[in-house]
């Protein structure tokens, strides 16, 4: 190599070492390898070259090119590597900075619950029927086998609307169970539904409150014995709280829709309210085999058709399953309470994630 | 229904155990209340012989007893007036409770001697006032034997909860039948000896409202001496909550007790003239037993004498006549009235007596005959006296019935695999007694107490049924009613927790959808609202009807007749209302900035069935103070993003509505919008509320809410989606700023701009909205986006600039403004 290229080389090599900014870095480039720059200008007086030098000159010229280029683009990306490092160690941030807010909702536990109760039912092959809050006496008693002088018509239980046209006065239903009559007249047996709804009493206190949900089942068919009632309440109740050995024992009792009909209670321990454990029994549904006057009622003839219903209380679940004392809190829209036994609305009761 | 378990032994023979026998009542369904044995914290202290008492050495006034404990001998330090050797006391043992000085015993030094133990008086006890000395037991008194079990005092209290269908079951008698057929001993037999009687005359009946009475019996018993009953008379009633009275209406008490057979005395001497008719009311007033007046109206049925009403009829007697200690003649009124007057009468005066309890729910006819002569002997005994002839009037009932089982259908019903001839002796324990009987089927005759069991089939069968569908049905249950009867009493009698389970049988091989579409659009909606930062609550149904009318139309027709509360009266016309208030309580408790919705109905007269069901939300405040973005105000726009997104979910194409500025008048008229799907349909609202509707709440604001009608958002059809256009062409983007007069929408800019070329455009959005100083008055800018998406090639500069040219030229036409 010539001196002159060696001179090039060298002092190109000393500038890059000195230039500490991009800016510098490019005067170098355009002196070196621009139009103008030192290296074109030997480039471009290759023609002046003697013929004989021509093929040596030549190659020494391309050799420094190559290394001209790799060194000048070597400094660049150190330039590069080194401002961003300047600029990553200015810009920094407090990372404990709170997030910008996005506000999440949630699912309310009533609605949580009434899902829950549907996704258990749904997988035994009920759908949901559903019917108005403002109910005709005939499908909220008279069609239930509660007679006139009942004393669930008494007027301290009882929401009455005032009569219109000679007729009874409506009720704000008490019951899910009028639901169950709609049903029976517009759908013919076999019949496999829940109603989840609200219901109407006039009573307030911790464990009272005048509007509340129910959830009632009616299942119909001609083979549907007791048995499969208890079954089916069993299988509810293990998996709804999440317990397969949960103790459940039935009781005679009455309503007037059914017969027989039983009280369901659950095995829990009545001073630490875990359910399963200890020896007390709380009581938690009421369900019988529907009553033949009721299936008569609605045109069905309980000669070929027999099945079962059970009713119970959303909230009364939905406390049991969550701990939760008071009653009148659901009721209340406390953002609190809300944030805090709310359910995320993107994590729906889903079978197969498990209620 | 309260009864002693001496009571009960009193019918029923058994030894079983205390629990055995109140486990057993709750599994045939008279539903275990409570036991309240007062005496089971005193089971611990037994009777003790004191075999020497010497002063003690360094008190004057206490001594140190000897006690021979049946267990052994201690040393008892005891300070009672009364302790000395030989007598026979209580001993408390150290570790027990003595509950009337609320202490636990140790073994203690009382000025240097020890003392291991108590001897205890009656206050000690809890049983009495007395505290003279400690108990002195008679001589006899077995030492080592729990001084309870000796005294008598283990009478456990046993309530029982008896449901509707069974009036049979309050009485004691009732019970221990049933407990006996459930195999807890055996029932008592029990016959009362006829009363000859030893003179005629008395008080007779006379019928003039037979539907409410069908039959009565009474009979004078003269030259009694009424006084205070006997101790075990008294005991027994007052063992139950019962307070003794005198002999002749104790007796009337406890037979409504122990037979659940409801009797009346009246005092002869103060009946007027020597006829007791039971007629309809009059409008009279009267005094009752219980010192309170009233009314009897033409549906009571009362008892009058010649003065007036005396009685009425199963609900409550009257004092004029009622017996005292003067009394020296009596008239017992042994009677059967009409369940359902009995009920409504009682209902109406709010007189809830244990007559009426009994009443209503039916009691036995067959039995009055032979309550009446066994009330009578009891009268004769504890009152002496010459019983008079039975009188009545009126005619039993014919209340015999028969009901047949098919033994198959316990199986097959019941779900239980009982034998037939166990199902054949539980129906003969209750008094059943069979008519005829195969290997398929047993008919039996119903006991005259079991009113529940065949009884006449009442239905009342929906008015629109087929006529031979609804006579088919009715048969049907006339046929099937009384076996389930019998069913259940076989099942009940064994226990339902005996009836094995079935889990119920697949309707599918795999569960079809449990949702209708319409519910889970419903629920998707829950979920969108939720994850737009809402928090999901449950209000009531009803609220104040003036808060109500902030809100809209709140119709006589949706106010409660007797609501709970006055600020609980009328149905709400739109959850906005209830969620309103539920803000304002939120802001009460520190909380104002609260973003709330709920799923729910909202009620109105001409809605199908008076009800829709409606999404709404509101957010209040302020959106959150933040280091990065400034806290704002909610504003329409806050309300409209979540009615938006709500639509969105619900595949409701928002760019197909129209939104109107004629909101419902709870909105701010300036500040909200209607929005339709076509010409017609609302499908909902969003804006700030009304300012006035703000103040008159005592809210400050503002608030954004927002409703959605799901049930006028129409199904989705099912159609399978075309294939998506994916054009390999970059969309070219052009902006526009047109200077618009002030009433000119932005809508109206936006679609004029899109149906400028409707197969280039892809989209159109706005992007900037000014007015203010730079403009002229009366006008603003609007800033849009339009997205041109070539097809086939790409766009040359002509192209695009001839497709910018359309967009100008379209909004100008359509809407005045100008190119800025």
């Amino acid at each position: 190599m010539t001196d002159d290229l060696q001179a090039l080389q060298a002092e190109t090599t000393a500038a890059l070492a000195a230039a500490t900014d991009l800016r510098g870095w490019d005067a170098i480039r355009i002196a070196v390898l621009g139009r103008n720059g030192r290296l074109t200008a030997l480039l471009r007086d290759m023609g002046k070259t003697p013929a004989e030098q021509k093929r040596e000159r030549g190659a020494a010229l391309n050799r420094l090119k190559d290394a001209l280029t790799d060194a000048i683009e070597l400094r660049r990306r150190a330039l590069e590597s080194a401002e961003l490092d300047v600029r990553i160690a200015a810009e920094g941030i407090d990372p404990t900075l709170p997030p910008r807010p996005r506000e999440t909702g949630l699912i309310h536990p009533i609605s949580r619950t009434i899902e829950e109760i549907a996704a258990i039912f749904g997988a035994m092959g009920c759908t949901i029927a559903e019917g108005p809050d403002v109910e005709s006496d005939w499908y909220n008693f008279t069609a239930l086998n509660i007679p006139p002088h009942h004393p669930a018509r008494a007027d301290q239980d009882t929401f009455y609307l005032p009569a219109q046209d000679n007729r009874p006065p409506p009720v704000l239903r008490t019951q899910t169970s009028p639901v169950q009559i709609r049903t029976m007249l517009t759908q013919p047996p076999p019949i496999r539904v829940i109603v989840i709804g609200r219901t109407y009493r006039a009573d307030h206190d911790a464990t009272h409150s005048p509007m509340f949900h129910q959830c009632e089942g009616l299942v119909i068919d001609r083979a549907m014995t007791l048995g499969h009632l208890k079954g089916t309440l069993i299988d509810f109740l293990r998996t709804f709280f999440g317990q397969p050995d949960l103790p459940v024992r039935f009781r005679a009792s009455y309503f007037p829709f059914t017969e027989p009909s039983m009280e369901v209670d659950i095995g829990w321990n009545r001073r630490t309210g875990e359910l399963g454990k200890g020896d007390d029994w709380l009581e938690i549904l009421g369900s019988g085999m529907v009553h033949p006057r009721v299936l008569a009622n609605c045109g069905i003839d309980p000669r070929e058709w027999q099945g079962f219903a059970w009713g119970m209380g959303v909230e009364r679940v939905a406390m049991l399953k969550h701990g939760i004392t008071d009653l009148r809190p659901f009721f209340e829209s406390d953002i609190r309470w809300l944030r805090h036994y709310g359910f995320n609305p993107l994590a729906p009761t889903m079978l197969h994630e498990g209620v | 229904m309260k009864f002693t378990l001496s009571w009960l032994r009193t019918h029923l023979d058994t030894d079983a155990p205390l629990a055995d026998i109140t486990d057993t009542l709750t599994r045939i369904g008279l539903e275990l209340e409570g036991v309240d044995d007062p005496t089971a914290a005193l089971a611990s202290f037994r009777i003790a012989h004191v075999v020497a008492a010497v002063q003690h050495p360094n008190a004057d006034r206490l001594r140190v007893c000897t006690v021979d404990t049946g267990d052994g001998i201690v040393s008892v330090v005891c300070g009672a007036p009364n302790a000395r050797a030989g007598m026979k006391g209580v001993f408390a043992a150290p570790g027990s409770f003595v509950p009337g000085t609320n202490t636990t015993l140790r073994v203690g030094e009382i000025r240097g001697v020890r003392s291991a133990g108590m001897l205890l008086s009656a206050r000690e006890m809890g049983l009495g006032e007395d505290h003279s000395g400690i108990l002195d037991l008679p001589p006899d008194a077995p030492v080592g034997v729990p001084y309870v079990r000796w005294a008598g005092l283990d009478d456990p209290v046993i309530e029982v909860s008896v449901t509707p269908n069974r009036g049979d079951c309050f009485s004691v008698r009732g019970i221990a039948r049933d407990l006996a057929a459930a195999g807890i001993g055996t029932l008592k037999p029990w016959q009362p000896a006829r009363i000859d009687p030893q003179f005629h005359g008395g008080p007779r009946w006379r019928i003039d409202f037979p539907e409410a009475c069908p039959w009565i019996l009474g009979r004078t018993i003269r030259a009694v001496k009424n006084s205070p009953s006997p101790k075990w008379l008294q005991e027994r009633l007052s063992s139950i909550g019962l307070r003794p009275i005198n002999a002749l209406v104790d007796v009337t008490n406890f037979f409504t007790v122990d037979l659940g057979r409801p009797l009346h005395v009246f005092d002869v001497a103060r009946l007027t003239g020597d006829v007791l008719t039971l007629r309809r009311g009059e409008g009279e007033t009267f005094r009752a037993l219980n010192g309170n007046d009233y009314a009897a109206t033409p549906e009571d049925c009362v008892i009058a004498d010649a003065a007036g009403v005396q009685s009425m009829a199963g609900v409550i007697g009257g004092e004029q006549t009622g017996c005292d200690e003067s009394t020296t003649a009596v008239f017992v009124e042994c009677a059967l009235f009409d369940p359902v007057r009995v009920a409504l009468t009682g209902r109406r005066l709010q007189v809830v007596s244990d007559a009426r309890q009994r009443f209503e729910r039916g009691i036995d006819p067959a039995l009055m005959p032979d309550a009446l002569e066994a009330a009578t002997a009891m009268i004769l005994e504890l009152c002496g006296g010459e019983p008079g002839e039975v009188t009545q009037a009126g005619a039993p009932p014919a209340w015999q019935r028969d009901a047949t089982l098919r033994f198959s259908r316990v199986a097959a019903f019941g779900g239980s695999n009982i034998p037939a001839d166990a199902a054949v002796q539980s129906l003969q324990r209750l008094g059943f007694a069979v008519r005829h009987l195969d290997t398929e089927t047993i008919t039996v005759a119903v006991p005259s107490w079991r009113n529940d069991i065949a009884a006449p089939v009442v239905l009342d069968q929906a008015p629109d049924l087929d006529p031979a569908v609804a006579a088919r049905a009715a048969a049907g249950c006339a046929e099937i009613e009384p076996e389930c009867d019998l069913v259940e009493e076989v099942l009940r009698l064994r226990g339902l927790d005996a009836v094995p389970p079935v889990s119920l049988p697949r309707a599918a091989p795999v569960p079809l959808p449990t949702l209708a579409p319409r519910q889970q659009r419903a629920e998707q909606m829950r979920r969108t609202l939720a994850a737009q930062g809402l928090a999901e609550c449950v209000t009531f149904s009803f609220m104040a009807a003036a808060d109500a009318a902030l809100f809209g139309a709140t119709p006589d027709a949706l106010r409660l007749s007797n609501p709970i509360a006055a600020d609980l009266d009328q149905l709400r016309p739109t959850p906005i209302a209830t969620l309103a208030l539920a803000a304002k309580r939120n802001a009460a408790r520190g909380w104002p900035d609260v973003a709330l919705f709920e799923l729910g109905p909202e009620f109105a007269v001409d809605a199908p069935h008076g009800q829709a069901l409606v999404a709404a939300g509101l957010r209040v405040g302020n959106t959150p103070r933040h280091w990065a973005a400034a806290a704002r105000p909610v504003d329409a726009f806050d309300a409209k993003a979540d009615l938006w997104a709500a639509l969105a979910a619900l595949g409701v194409p928002t760019d197909a509505l129209t939104v109107a500025a004629d909101a419902p008048g709870f909105y701010h008229p300036g500040r909200s919008g209607l929005v339709r799907q076509g010409p017609k349909t609302v499908l909902g609202s969003f804006g700030e509320l009304h300012p006035r509707v703000l103040a008159a709440l005592g809210m400050t604001g503002p608030v954004a809410a927002f409703a959605l009608n799901l049930d006028a958002v129409p199904e989705p059809k099912r159609r399978r989606r075309a294939a998506p256009e994916l054009p390999p062409f970059q969309p070219v983007r052009r902006d526009f700023a047109f200077l618009a007069d002030a009433g000119v929408t932005a809508d109206a800019v936006l679609r004029a701009a899109r149906a400028a070329e409707r197969t280039l455009i892809a989209g159109v959005s706005l992007f900037d909205v000014y007015a203010g100083d730079k403009l002229p008055e009366g006008k603003k800018s609007l800033g849009i986006e339009v997205m041109f998406q070539p097809r086939e090639r790409t766009l040359t500069d002509a192209e695009i600039e001839a497709a910018c040219q359309k967009v100008i030229a379209s909004v100008v036409k359509a809407t005045g403004a100008m190119l800025r």
